[in-house]
């Protein structure tokens, strides 16, 4: 996930207008690989995830005017990471009615990097029901991953340093929309 | 985070809303087809009671099993207790087994403060004497919330035995801190004189029921606790059903909206008629199921962190 910091050196990587175009690829890509997004799901993961994967359901009702149901899947609970830190306070899960029993779930998330965010969130998801299949959508893939996890829907490969972090802002949250990357790449 | 939960003026109204909206998250997820979470995984919770309890000890079983901690039990009944062991003994008892959380109940006040200083792990105050019983409190704030949607403003008046009763004490201190207004209502015999500016400057104090119900959003019924009345507080049972019973007829002069809630176990007939108890307002059995949501709720931000 994107932690925020002070910007030391922070450089842009994807205006709004980038990522407003990416987010339409990523839509028709789900469209292309999911022949019409029939029997299909979103899950945003908390925070970022859950205005992407609205945005993502809003596209493509815009290119084909089907309406596939998102929802929110909070993995708080499934971290592995939980003792590390102080308490977490918990993100929000809303399955869309019906469920994700014998649906094909596409997670979305902003920024994958180590895997384990989505690692926590394929356990959270097997507690939820029982997915006929499970795809990946990220706006952000920098690298790094610790597990074997890949996603199935790229909206940028940025190459990256583990000391750099990736952060993203979107208008619902942030107030805008925009990728950057900050922290020294020595 | 706190450390401990002894007491409900250890949490300020940040923390307090913090322990209800993820029970909130708790409770959405009691809905699902797997109850149980991996969160508390390896942790071990140890359910410590010298008091006889049902709703509580089994309600604190379900919310620590559920996220996963390791549960033991543990009751005065059947254990060195009965051989003269003491508190702290048995306290440095469950260190040495590494206990991460004790959930106390005890029949001396205080208990939870002394026991906290022994052992390493989490305490949690499940009731000790007539001081107090936080989660009760937090999980009647919660009922209060879903059913009426605020806390901020309500006016809520516990009724009848309050001095014997550690519900009302950290209901009144949970209450006015998120905002509440309270109203403590019973025989003159059982509100200690000094209660209403010792635990809260806006609480009242009424020995009028029928008086105060038109105003209420909430009235909670205390349970008359006779288990621990050396003296008669009152002439007698008719005499106290009377005064400050709930019955339908007082139930009418509710507004509308309001709510009935009584932490358990009743005494129907007594505090309470069974037609109260078991009508539409009543909250009792959701009471019940909001407990486990609260307790795993303040399991979680006790003991998921960092320790």
């Amino acid at each position: 996930m994107a932690q925020p910091r002070a910007d030391t050196a922070s450089k842009t990587i994807m205006t709004a207008s980038d990522l407003h175009r990416v987010v339409d690829r990523i839509a028709h890509q789900i469209l292309e690989k999911t022949s019409g997004a029939t029997g299909t799901v979103l899950l945003g993961i908390p925070t970022r995830g859950v205005p992407l994967a609205w945005r993502l359901a809003a596209r493509i009702h815009a290119f084909e005017g089907v309406d596939v149901p998102v929802g929110s899947l909070d993995i708080t609970l499934y971290r592995d990471d939980l003792r590390l830190h102080a308490t977490r306070a918990l993100g929000k899960t809303e399955l869309p009615g019906g469920g994700v029993d014998g649906r094909r779930v596409i997670l979305v998330d902003d920024v994958l990097f180590s895997g384990r965010t989505v690692r926590a969130a394929l356990d959270a998801l097997s507690d939820e029901g029982r997915p006929s299949s499970v795809q990946l959508a990220v706006l952000v893939d920098r690298g790094h991953r610790q597990l074997p996890i890949r996603a199935d829907y790229v909206g940028k490969n940025i190459p990256t340093a583990l000391s750099e972090s990736v952060r993203v802002s979107l208008t619902e949250v942030d107030g805008l929309d925009e990728v950057k990357l900050t922290g020294s790449s020595k | 985070m706190i450390k401990h939960l002894r007491s409900a003026a250890d949490l300020d109204a940040a923390t307090a809303t913090l322990i209800l909206d993820t029970a909130a998250e708790m409770a959405a997820l009691a809905g699902r087809e797997v109850k149980k979470l991996p969160t508390l995984r390896g942790r071990t919770v140890v359910n410590l009671f010298y008091e006889d309890s049902t709703r509580t000890r089994i309600s604190f079983e379900a919310a620590a099993k559920r996220l996963s901690a390791d549960v033991i039990n543990f009751s005065a009944k059947g254990s060195s207790v009965s051989k003269g062991e003491s508190l702290k003994d048995t306290a440095l008892t469950l260190q040495a087994m590494g206990a991460d959380a004790v959930v106390i109940r005890h029949s001396a006040s205080g208990a939870p403060h002394r026991l906290a200083a022994w052992v390493d792990g989490s305490v949690i105050n499940a009731g000790d004497g007539t001081h107090e019983h936080p989660t009760q409190a937090l999980l009647d704030a919660y009922t209060m919330r879903s059913r009426l949607g605020r806390l901020d403003g309500l006016r809520v008046a516990i009724v009848g035995d309050v001095l014997h009763s550690r519900v009302a004490r950290s209901n009144v201190l949970l209450l006015t801190t998120l905002g509440a207004h309270v109203t403590l209502v019973g025989p003159p015999t059982l509100i200690p004189v000094d209660i209403a500016p010792a635990l809260s400057r806006a609480t009242k104090v009424s020995y009028d029921l029928d008086s105060v119900l038109p105003e209420m959003d909430v009235v909670m019924m205390l349970r008359v606790q006779t288990e621990r009345m050396q003296d008669s507080y009152f002439p007698s049972a008719r005499e106290y059903s009377r005064r400050y019973g709930l019955d339908l007829a007082r139930m009418r002069r509710l507004p509308e909206h309001a709510i009935v809630m009584h932490p358990g176990p009743m005494n129907r007939g007594m505090e309470i008629t069974p037609e109260v108890a078991d009508s539409s307002r009543s909250t009792i059995v959701e009471q019940v199921a909001n407990g486990v949501s609260t307790r795993m709720a303040v399991l979680y931000l006790l003991l998921g962190g960092k320790a």
